[in-house]
């Protein structure tokens, strides 16, 4: 059993129980209700972990999330966590936690040799010093910044756990558990209203937690506990304690996010580690209390050197005291309660010093008024420091740890994540709440600026009261209990002057009264430049502790005063977010939806490979037993097609059901081609522009009735051209009698292509006619399929042979792709791949994404003719612009290399058979290529300038890339069946 | 933020997709003079306030309506939402 050295009598730890954690290896023991840096404290453990850039030994400063020094890494392999503030982990049983940033340890650390170079690690160092030579920046500056920069390190391993997202509604959000946001929402809650109360910390109340003060006729915390007690009975109200409202965003809603289970072990089965809050509140009430600051002077970060309102915290709270022996150095009242309360605990308090000349006396100790720390001693942590007294004399004395308060900011935060600005009020000496706050959120109590006991109650009910008259609710006012109602009594006073060594602002990113007094030198005055120049308040503590002191001693130099210097604007979030709860479920798999085919199940049982399209699995090719290379697989899948007849699953392809009286006029606006006067049973190939004029999608529509059209898409695009597609409905053409609904998942499609496909399609369509005369090439018809279930047929290619496309409804997708595969059989029928269905179009000079890739109109890809001159529609009239109408404008070809061992690569250029290889010759680029089993030659598809004039042209084929270049002959795109005798068999 | 649609009430505009200027209801008239200056303009050319701004909205996670919605770019504040297709008739464009 260990002893608790710095434990002393009270507080609201359960003694009744010890829990065991370790530090750097080491085992102590706490209780419940400690915190990792109270139990530690209370363990007489100081030193916490060193700097970020000068390694200096460093321990607990504050005692909720502002901390800035006491980062520690906890837990070990996927649940390890690196800099989590001490100071908000919850002590658990066996806990681990290490302390960060030293090598070989805690104690003696090698980079606190930079302490030594401080001097040359100022302000703007970076800046200066890794300038030159230009070659050292990504081989020797970067890696020597990055192995230095950053504090813990992060395990590689998954995290086990899973986080959740979440959304609340409420009329009152009331941020913030302590005596104001208690009673706003108490009154809110006594009303009536659905009420949040979310409070940061494990336990609610606030600093009546920290606090000797009494309410009514009993102590604070017991007030606190009772009024939580008839919150909690109250249905209407939600307690949320260890959730942080992190961000006011727009319209009224608030992030929060809940710490379910960072107390725990591991979370409990079936529960997120944390959730991250969406709180849609119709009104809001911020009680977010105040941070207390610090003052700067000479060797201010020794461990022992802490804020005196987190010393008296941990004391009265945590029942945990950083020494036997603590001092006080104070410019205010608030600074004497520290002292009184730590006498009050039997603590040696060997002086308070207070900077004021006429502080009033402290019973118990010596008054030094006046007077000023100079500096400090101690290697590891404080012990002793250095008075100048107010006759300018200097004493020397002992003490373990020093509370220092420099007077309370108001923690405004959440005030500002809409633009608002801060106002600073003399009376405390401090930034309050602007006028323009979030709309829907008030502020009270201490994050009001108002100080008081007796301040935050009636601050609290008055504002919660406010909130609800808004709302049209009526509210009773609540008996205010008898509070204290001490007025703040503070001499401003940011930083001791004329002593040597250095003084601290920002403890985290090791900011110095020096380094701003540098900045102001080199004219870096303006406060954003300040931050950037010296990273103050740039750290994961966004400076909670250090903003308002660099600033106060900005305006001192530039002689304005801190209004005019003005505050830097804070942004979400309050407090670090983990990225776990910000991804929420969307890790791994489920980051995004996995959409599988109809044939799905089927295909996986064939053994496909599959590829992903946008969210679908397609498959890929289906490779056979003694097939050792996928081209083999796909070339036989092609030649057999080409042979027989295959089968290949096009459910991806978007579509759109386009119904009424006005639908033909519809798509004669939406393509670039005539529709109007399609007949009904036959489809036709559309294409799409953009409003500029450059090609937008394909696809085909079919005339099913009069008024029924169904439109495909690319898969790609689908989602895209249906919004468009309404757009035009509702905003371009609000009268047309037109309906549209997607029906992409509504159908199980199919091809069924090659010279076999009829016969195969005869025995699964219930009497139609196929025949050529009956069912020509680019008919469509409403039929059935196996003895009576519902079906569309097509008679469209995209392979170039005859081939049809097949539809049915979804569920019955697997039946249908059995099905197609038995009546298959005695044709030998192939299932063939979107690796297959490429090489074909390929080779039928079809263009598909490759060739409209956003930079290519109607004429270049060869469809010029396509788009009407004699109607309105969606981008014929600015693709009629000079510069998209050149006269050597790209044009789709074909190309084959001279040798048929030589490779085609999309994205190689062509240039002239002679001449320089550069841009400036330039003559097109390769969009798609594919190896041809049928003409046993690698082929391509491309742009070339002036294309349709240069066939025959030999012409080189330059891969600057890897090195290539190739003869390749400009011939027809149309590599197989150029006059399309095969479709229309 | 929060967008009150005129059918469906208050929804989080992350059901929405958001397009931009609503003068992209006025799409100029093809067999105009100078259809192709227009066509230009009404393209490529949009005003960037600061303050109010007329914006078109998509309810695609939603009921599919395209709608108006005019914002204060400067605070977010929504003033008014109208379905897009009412403005479009409004400004002329049954046929």
């Amino acid at each position: 059993m260990t002893v608790q050295i710095n434990r002393v009598d009270g507080g609201r730890v359960d003694r009744g129980q010890r829990i065991g954690f370790t530090f750097d290896g080491v085992r102590y023991e706490g209780h419940p209700g400690d915190t990792l840096a109270s139990a530690l404290m209370a363990n007489g453990v100081r030193l916490l972990g060193r700097s970020f850039k000068y390694h200096r030994p460093r321990g607990v400063l504050a005692f909720g999330s502002e901390e800035p020094n006491a980062l520690v890494e906890l837990r070990r392999g996927g649940r390890q966590e690196p800099n989590t503030r001490a100071t908000v982990a919850e002590l658990f049983d066996g806990l681990e936690a290490r302390s960060q940033n030293r090598f070989p340890t805690l104690r003696h650390d090698l980079l606190s040799v930079n302490d030594l170079f401080s001097r040359f690690l100022t302000a703007g160092f970076y800046y200066k010093t890794f300038m030159w030579p230009r070659a050292f920046w990504e081989r020797v500056y970067e890696p020597m910044i990055r192995r230095a920069a950053g504090l813990g390190s992060v395990s590689l391993e998954d995290d086990p756990d899973a986080y959740d997202k979440g959304f609340l509604h409420c009329d009152l959000l009331v941020i913030g558990a302590g005596p104001a946001g208690l009673m706003a929402a108490l009154t809110a809650a006594r009303a009536g209203v659905r009420v949040i109360l979310a409070d940061e910390d494990f336990e609610p109340g606030g600093r009546l937690l920290a606090e000797t003060h009494v309410i009514g006729d009993q102590p604070g915390a017991d007030w606190a506990g009772q009024v939580l007690d008839e919150l909690a009975a109250l249905d209407n109200v939600r307690l949320m304690p260890r959730s942080t409202v992190i961000g006011a965003f727009d319209h009224g809603v608030y992030g929060a996010v809940e710490r379910v289970a960072d107390h725990l072990p591991a979370p409990a089965s079936g529960t997120p580690r944390q959730i991250f809050w969406r709180i849609y509140a119709q009104r809001a009430v911020l009680c977010a209390g105040a941070t207390e600051r610090p003052i700067a002077f000479a060797n201010n970060d020794r461990p022992g050197v802490m804020l005196g309102g987190a010393v008296r915290a941990y004391a009265n709270r945590m029942a945990a005291v950083p020494d036997r022996r603590v001092a006080v150095f104070t410019n205010n009242d608030d600074g004497h309660r520290t002292a009184a309360d730590l006498i009050a605990k039997g603590i040696e308090v060997p002086c308070v010093i207070d900077t004021r000349a006429d502080a009033p006396a402290v019973a118990g100790t010596d008054l030094f008024a006046g007077a000023q720390v100079i500096g400090t001693r101690g290697r590891l942590g404080l012990r002793a420091m250095t008075l100048r007294l107010a006759d300018g004399s200097t004493r020397q004395i002992d003490c373990g740890a020093l509370a220092v308060s420099g007077g309370w900011n108001p923690n405004v935060q959440l005030t500002c994540h809409q633009r608002g600005r801060p106002q600073w009020d003399d009376a405390i000496a401090a930034f309050v709440p602007g006028d323009t706050l979030p709309a829907g959120l008030r502020v009270a109590g201490a994050a009001a600026g108002r100080m008081s006991t007796h301040g935050a109650l009636e601050s609290g009910a008055g504002a919660a009261r406010a909130a609800l008259a808004d709302l049209g609710h009526a509210t009773v006012a609540p008996d205010l209990p008898r509070a204290e109602d001490a007025p703040v009594r503070l001499q401003p006073f940011w930083h001791v002057r004329g002593a040597r060594g250095r003084a601290w602002l920002d403890f985290q990113n090791d900011v110095t009264v020096k380094d701003v007094t540098l900045a102001h030198q080199e004219n870096y005055v303006s406060v954003e430049h300040l931050k950037r120049y010296t990273t103050l308040g740039m750290a994961t503590d966004q400076g909670k502790t250090s903003n308002l002191g660099g600033l106060a001693v900005m305006a001192e130099l530039t002689g304005k005063s801190i209004p005019e210097t003005g505050t830097t604007i804070f942004r979400p979030p309050y407090t670090p977010v983990s990225f776990g709860a910000l991804a929420g479920r969307s890790v791994g798999r489920a980051f995004h939806p996995v959409r599988e085919t109809p044939s799905h199940t089927w295909a996986t049982e064939q053994g496909a490979v599959f590829t992903e399209v946008g969210d679908w699995l397609r498959a890929q090719w289906f490779a056979r037993p003694g097939e050792t290379h996928w081209r083999q697989t796909v070339d036989r899948e092609v030649l057999q097609t080409r042979r027989s007849v295959g089968v290949c699953d096009v459910t991806t392809l978007g579509k759109i059901d386009v119904q009424g009286a006005d639908a033909a006029a519809f798509l004669n606006r939406i393509y670039a081609n005539g529709f109007a006067k399609l007949p009904v049973g036959r489809v036709r190939y559309g294409l799409m522009l953009r409003e500029d004029g450059i090609a937008y999608d394909d696809g085909t529509a079919a005339r099913l009735a009069e008024d029924h059209f169904v439109v495909t898409t690319t898969t790609a695009n689908a989602v895209l051209v249906f919004r468009r597609m309404e757009f035009a409905r509702q905003c371009l053409w609000p009268d047309l009698d037109v309906q549209l609904v997607s029906t992409t998942e509504s159908w199980a499609q199919f091809a069924v292509a090659g010279p076999k496909s009829r016969a195969l399609l005869e025995k699964i369509v219930d009497d139609v006619d196929l025949s050529n005369d009956a069912f020509p090439f680019m008919a469509c018809a409403e039929v059935t399929v196996c003895g009576g279930c519902r079906a569309r047929l097509f008679r469209i290619s995209f392979s170039g042979e005859l081939a049809y496309e097949i539809a049915v409804p979804t569920r019955y997708g697997d039946a249908m792709i059995r099905a197609l595969m038995q009546a298959g059989e005695e044709f030998d029928v192939v299932p063939y791949g979107t690796e297959a269905l490429g090489v074909m179009r390929i080779e039928k000079g079809h263009a598909a994404g490759n060739e409209l890739n956003g930079t290519t109109t109607a004429l270049n890809l060869g469809l010029g003719r396509m788009v009407s001159k004699k109607k309105d529609c969606i981008g014929n009239t600015l693709s009629e612009r000079d510069g998209l109408n050149a006269p050597d404008a790209l044009r789709l070809v074909g190309l084959k290399p001279l040798d048929p061992g030589d490779p085609v690569a999309a994205g190689a250029h062509l240039m002239a058979e002679a001449g320089p290889v550069d841009a400036g010759h330039d003559q097109g680029y390769v969009t798609s290529a594919a190896y041809s089993p049928v003409l046993q030659t690698p082929i391509g598809l491309a742009y070339l300038k002036d294309g349709a004039a240069r066939m025959g042209e030999v012409m080189r084929l330059v891969n600057p890339l890897e090195g290539t270049e190739v003869r390749v002959t400009v011939v027809s795109p149309h590599f197989v069946d150029p006059d399309g005798g095969r479709q229309r068999a | 933020m929060i967008i009150h649609h005129p059918l469906l009430g208050p929804r989080d505009a992350q059901e929405f997709v958001y397009l931009g200027d609503a003068s992209l209801i006025d799409r100029p008239d093809w067999q105009a003079e100078d259809a192709a200056g227009a066509f230009h303009d009404y393209l490529y050319l949009r005003d960037n306030p600061a303050g109010l701004h007329r914006e078109l909205w998509f309810h695609e996670q939603g009921d599919r309506s395209w709608l108006v919605v005019t914002r204060d770019t400067t605070t977010h504040e929504i003033t008014s939402v109208e379905l897009a297709r009412d403005v479009a008739r409004a400004r002329g464009r049954s046929r």
